[in-house]
This record gives structure tokens, sequence and C-alpha cells, in this order.
């Protein structure tokens, strides 16, 4: 199977630890990676920001650089969640109808990184193992946005030596909201207090997730309070084996 | 209630949202107010939701419902009118607040009314009724516990449900033991209603004249309906002799037998109820029953330009039932009264604005980490993180030709992005002039522990980790050319 990952901006930047682990991971379960080095955004900030004109040029530039991609695969529920929800709307109002119909034909093709593993793969165990004590935070657009469900604890659960810990109020937003966390610094300061306090309740070593973004909240809170638990993009944690065990960066 | 000064609930006038914020994140009695009655009523609807197996094709059809009056609206509205009338009743129709106000006062001279009682209606807080039903020398009553106690104790609402959901019941014993002259009260539930329905009963058996809002209007058959809990709806509509009705135009349903949905998903969504203690439903005049002078005020106040887009349009299926406040995480840690307004929450980001035609209240849209959950609660199915989205692409198209904004650092940051990510190599190369610049703030431990401008803003409660060394993008072609 070929797929081509479409890493985003925040990770290639800030995580791409995220995008080897997802390197090392599916090319383990024998898929035939490529990646785009044109690459950059796929318009969310821009978006939710209130920058539609932004965010049109940038969701036109996916959809043209991926349109001959066999299968793509992002490892960050809230961008696929835009492509999903935002993308055609875009589209209807700026766009022309190839735009659009280029869109529809390549919509089918973009898969969040569990629904990529369980839907077409069809894999629950990938082999990994990960020692440690771990709660998953379910993100509001993968769980949500994306309706995930239980894709993420179906993975997890196959982990070997891995102890999950359920996160109580699992639907209950962290508070990031990309620039409400700035915009918004004060409320969102507030709501990640509360979450915190749920995940530190776990008295997990990792806090994961599918979305770095809600991690880069969470593990930014844990850093500045001395928390003792750090947090890990779900990718990391399925690459992780017993040959080679996950890079656990600070 | 601790925070000192009243929160102004007027959006012309209100600071914008981060602002009126930060004193109630401060107040850790009215946090904790509202994190428990929210905790409660959602925990009630949650069960109630669960026990109905066509909760998702009750949401539907009451979406459905909505949208049927919605698009024929004028048609439904005349109808209703057309019903009312043939069965007694007497229409008026206002077009903005100032319009209603003067109709509802011009009735009440005419009736020489000093005193009037009233059901809880929001949209006589939207068009501030009581302040000048207050000053124009007419004494307002209200009759719903929750109201009571904000007229009593000089409070304002945070709630579109509960009213008083920010105050607990020793604050309540306070105000009732202060303005009731009951020294001797106790923060006891029984001891407080019990007080609130002594101070009650007289108002219902003297005062001729009532006003209420509705619920639903019904233009099959002119009918109005009211749901309430406390029964003191039931007094106001039987008792007095006149009774005006004010509603917003989106209220209309087309027909009787539309209830069935509309009644199961708002008492479930609102309270957590199967169903509400008191649903009345009224039609026109009957002699010897109930009141025998009955006026209905249709409002509109911004309601018809809001109809013009398809996508904004869902926003008037709202029916008031406040789950998406109970559910929201933003609403959850700062209560209504940060929004400016007397629609809080998620449904109060959207309609608030809307209602000002966005000239007001623009930083409400932002208002919220677009989680969802407020849409997954919504019993009409209003899709409000969309319509956030969208308002906020209409203030920020409002806002981005003016000079002010050229250098605000948002929007100068937003335009170099884009720039960025229009060419990936653009792109690359302010990845690692980013890290250079970066470095500065960066510690030995690696990570950011403060940045200047907006930066602060993240950085007052969160570290940053440094950007790491290689950009993913770089790896995956030195990987590639090592493999060759």
């Amino acid at each position: 199977m070929r797929v081509s990952l479409f890493i985003t901006c925040y990770n290639d930047t800030l995580f791409p630890e995220t995008g080897r682990a997802v390197v090392a991971l599916l090319e383990r379960l024998g898929v035939e990676l490529d990646f785009k080095p044109r690459q950059t955004c796929c318009g969310q900030m821009h978006a939710n920001t209130g920058f539609r004109a932004e965010a049109y040029s940038q969701a036109k530039r996916f959809v043209r650089l991926y349109q001959d991609a066999e299968n793509v695969v992002i490892p960050s529920s809230s961008c696929v969640a835009m492509i999903r929800d935002q993308y055609a709307g875009l589209f209807e109002e700026l766009g022309n109808e190839q735009l659009r119909s280029e869109f529809r034909s390549l919509a089918p093709r973009v898969y969040e990184l569990s629904e990529f593993l369980i839907d077409k793969q069809g894999v629950e165990d990938v082999g990994a193992y990960f020692p440690h004590r771990v709660t998953y935070h379910a993100s509001c657009h993968g769980l949500r946005g994306l309706n995930l469900g239980d894709r993420p604890f179906r993975l997890l659960g196959k982990v070997r030596g891995m102890e999950l810990v359920p996160l109580a109020n699992l639907e209950r937003c962290c508070g990031f909201g990309g620039t409400f966390s700035v915009k918004n610094g004060d409320v969102s300061s507030a709501m990640l207090a509360v979450k915190l306090e749920d995940v530190m309740e776990t008295g997990a070593e990792f806090c994961t997730a599918l979305d770095n973004s809600c991690l880069m909240h969470l593990g930014g809170a844990m850093h500045r309070q001395f928390a003792g638990m750090k947090t890990m993009h779900m990718a990391e944690i399925l690459a992780s084996t017993e040959q080679t065990p996950v890079e656990v960066l600070g | 209630m601790s925070h000192g000064q009243q929160p102004i609930l007027d959006p012309v006038l209100a600071p914008p949202f981060p602002q009126a914020a930060l004193p109630m994140l401060r107040d850790s009695q009215l946090r904790k107010n509202v994190a428990h009655a929210t905790d409660v009523i959602q925990a009630k609807r949650a069960r109630l939701v669960a026990e109905k197996p066509d909760w998702q094709a009750l949401r539907s059809a009451a979406a459905r419902i909505k949208d049927e009056a919605l698009e024929n609206l004028g048609a439904y509205l005349e109808q209703f009118e057309e019903q009312c009338t043939a069965r007694g009743g007497v229409v008026h129709w206002a077009a903005d607040a100032a319009e209603a106000r003067a109709i509802i006062l011009g009735i009440l001279r005419e009736e020489n009314a000093s005193e009037v009682i009233k059901i809880k209606t929001m949209t006589s807080a939207e068009i501030q009724l009581n302040p000048h039903l207050d000053a124009a020398g007419v004494k307002v009553f209200e009759t719903d516990l929750a109201e009571i106690i904000l007229q009593l104790g000089e409070l304002e609402p945070s709630h579109i449900v509960a009213p008083a959901l920010h105050v607990n019941r020793s604050q309540v014993r306070e105000i009732f033991a202060r303005t009731m002259g009951l020294s001797d009260l106790t923060d006891d539930p029984h001891a407080l209603t019990a007080a609130a329905r002594h101070y009650l009963r007289r108002k219902f058996l003297e005062v001729p004249t009532a006003i209420s809002g509705a619920n639903f209007l019904i233009a099959e058959t002119g009918a109005v309906a009211i749901v309430e809990s406390e029964g003191n709806g039931r007094m106001c509509l039987t008792l007095p002799r006149t009774l005006i009705t004010l509603a917003g135009i989106e209220k209309v349903v087309p027909r009787y037998s539309d209830l069935e949905v509309m009644l199961q998903v708002l008492a479930r969504s609102a309270t957590g109820e199967r169903m509400n203690p008191y649903t009345s439903l009224w039609t026109g005049v009957t002699p010897g029953d109930g009141p025998t002078r009955f006026h209905v005020v249709l409002l509109d106040n911004g309601r018809s330009a809001i109809r013009l887009s398809e996508r904004e349009r869902q926003t008037l299926r709202c029916i008031r039932c406040g789950a998406c406040m109970n559910a929201c995480p933003v609403y959850r840690q700062t209560g209504g009264h940060a929004y400016g307004s007397i629609y809080p929450g998620p449904i109060g980001a959207i309609l608030t604005p809307q209602l000002t035609g966005l000239k007001h209240a623009q930083s409400l849209p932002f208002a919220s980490s677009l989680c969802g959950v407020c849409y997954e609660v919504c019993p009409v199915k209003i899709n409000i993180p969309e319509i956030l989205i969208d308002l906020r692409a209409q203030v920020t198209d409002q806002e981005r030709g003016k000079a002010a904004r050229f250098f605000d650092p948002m929007y100068l940051g937003m335009r170099v992005a884009n720039l960025l990510f229009s060419r990936a190599w653009l792109f690359h190369a302010a990845q690692w002039k980013a890290r250079i610049v970066l470095r500065i703030f960066t510690r030995k431990d690696g990570w950011i522990h403060s940045l200047p401008g907006i930066g602060a803003k993240w950085t007052q409660t969160r570290d940053l980790r440094g950007l790491p060394k290689q950009p993913f993008h770089s790896w995956w072609k030195q990987r590639k050319q090592a493999s060759r």
C-alpha cells in the first residue's frame, strides 16, 4: 500500500519525533511511504482565526498537492477535521467546480493515523511494546470531529507491557483551541488547570493523544509545574518495540 | 458576586470577553457554583438522553420543524396572527426593542397598571424591559424563583434557564433575609422556597396584569405554549385580568402536533427531566377562564437579518434550553456574565453579535475553543462551531482593512504565516530563523519559560519546548539521500 504522509506544519516544526515515529510504524507494517517536500499547512489556523481567504489558498494548495496520492495519512486529528469539515465550505464559497470535484475525489483517501491503521490496514496489534503507565486524552477533534470512537483504545489495548489508565471527563476540552490559547489565554489556562487535575489523577507516566496540539498545551503546563508526567503522541508509543524503544525526548 | 462591580450585560457597553472573563476566573465562589450547577444538570440530561433510543432522530425532527417554520416565517407568523386574533387575542409587531417597550408600556397605560407580575422571559431582558417599566413608574415583580433572587439581590442573570445559577443557597439566604426582613431564615432549600412562596402569594392575588414570554407560538391554532417548573407561570397565566406575551418571531412552529417533538427534546435538554412539571397552553381568551385581555408582541430586533443566511439561520432554531452552556468548558470557567449579554454561553456567542448586526460583541465568536460539545448536545442541531468560525471570518473581514489593525500582532502574524505557507522554501527558511531567534529565550533545559508580546499569553501558564534542531522534512530528505 502506498501512502503519502502529510506531517502538518507544527509537527514538522515542533514535533519531528512524531513524524519519525509514523515513518517507523508504517514502514514496519509494510507501507510504502512518500513525503511531498512542498507541503506546508492545511489552513486550520487561518480558518479558525477568521482568515478565510488565507485558509482557502492553503486548502487549495493541499488539494492540488495531493490529488494524485493513493492515500494520505495525517498524524493530527484536528488537521484531518479541518479538511473534512471546512474544505468543502471554503471551496463552495471561494473555489471553482474543478477544485470542488478534485476535493470530492481526494477526501475519502485522507486518513487520520488511527483511522488508517484500523479501517484501511485492518490492524489493531501493530507489534508495539511500551512498558509504561499511560493515559489517553481524546482530543475534541478526534472525539467529536472525526468520531474516532474506540479506535485509539483498540490500538493502545494491544501494546505489550503497557498499562492504560482511563482518564476521567474524557470528553472535556483541554482549553488549547489554537489561537484561542493566546487570544483568550486566561480562560484557556483555567480550562487547562481543570483538565490537568484529571490527567494527573491517573498517576500515569505519559499522557498520549492523536493530536500534538493538545499535548503541547498539556505538556507545557506539566513542564512548568514539574508535574512528573510527560506527553507523547500515540504514533511514538505505537512505533516503540522491544528492539527499538521510542526516543523519549524532554 | 464577590467580584465587586456589577457585570454589564449590554453588548453595546460590555468590555471584550477576555477582559470581562478575568474577574470571573478569579472568583472562586462563582467558579465553584457554576461548575457544580452545570455538572448536576449535565449528568441529569445525559441520563435521560441515554434512555431515548431515538434521540438522534428526535433532534433531526426538531431541527426540521424549526427549519420549516423559519423558511416560511412570514406566512406562519401571519397565520398565527390570524388564528390568535380570531380567538380574541391582539397581536402587535415590534421591529426593535424600543418599539416593543413602547407597545407594552402603551398597553399597561391603557390598563392603568402601576404593578405587573412577570414569568421569567429572557426576551424581556433582551429589550431591557424591567428598567424601562421601572422608570415609567410601573413596578415589576418577578415570580420565577431565580428571577426573584436576582431582582431582590439586584444581580444580573448568568444563564438562560437557571438565571441565578451562579448564586448558591447561602447567598440566596442572605438576599432573602435582608430584603424580606427574615433575620432567622436558614439556608435550608425548603425554608428558602417557603419564604419565596409567602412573598409571591400576595402578588399573584393582587396584581391584575402579567407579562410572559413564550416557548412556542403555534401557527395552526394561534396558541401559545409555556413550559416551567415552579407553577408561578401557571399562576401568572390564569389569575390576572390582562396578559401580555412577548415573543421573538422565531418562536413560531407550524402545527400543534409539533409540540410532541419539541416538548420531548426541550425538557430533557434544559432541566434533565422527562417532562417539565408545568406545561401551559392557551389560545386567545376564554370567557370565565383566565385573562380576558390578551396581547402578543412579536419581536424582531435583528432576527430577520439573521434569517437571510442559510448557515446563520440555524441560530434561530434555538429553543433556549441552555444545554450548550451547561456542557461548554468555557462557560464552566467563566459563568455567564463574561459574555456581556443576557444570552451567554455558546449560543450567546453566536446570537448576541448577530442580533447587533456584528456591530458589537465582536469578541464573542472567538470565546470558544471550538471543542464542539455544544453542537453535540444541541437538541435542534445548531452547528455552533461552524457559525462561530463564519462569524470570526466576518469580524476579520470587517477589521482587516482598518489602519489600526495593520500592525496588530495577530493580523500581522496571520499575513506573514500565510506568505510562509504559500512556498515551502520560505516556510523552511522561517523554521531555521525562528529556531535561532527562539534560542535567546530557550533555557539550558531546552525549554522556553517566558516569551514577549503575544507569546506571553502562552508562557503565562505553560512552557514551550525549544525548537528541535532538525525539522521533520529535513530529516526525511537526509534519510532519502543516505539510502541512495
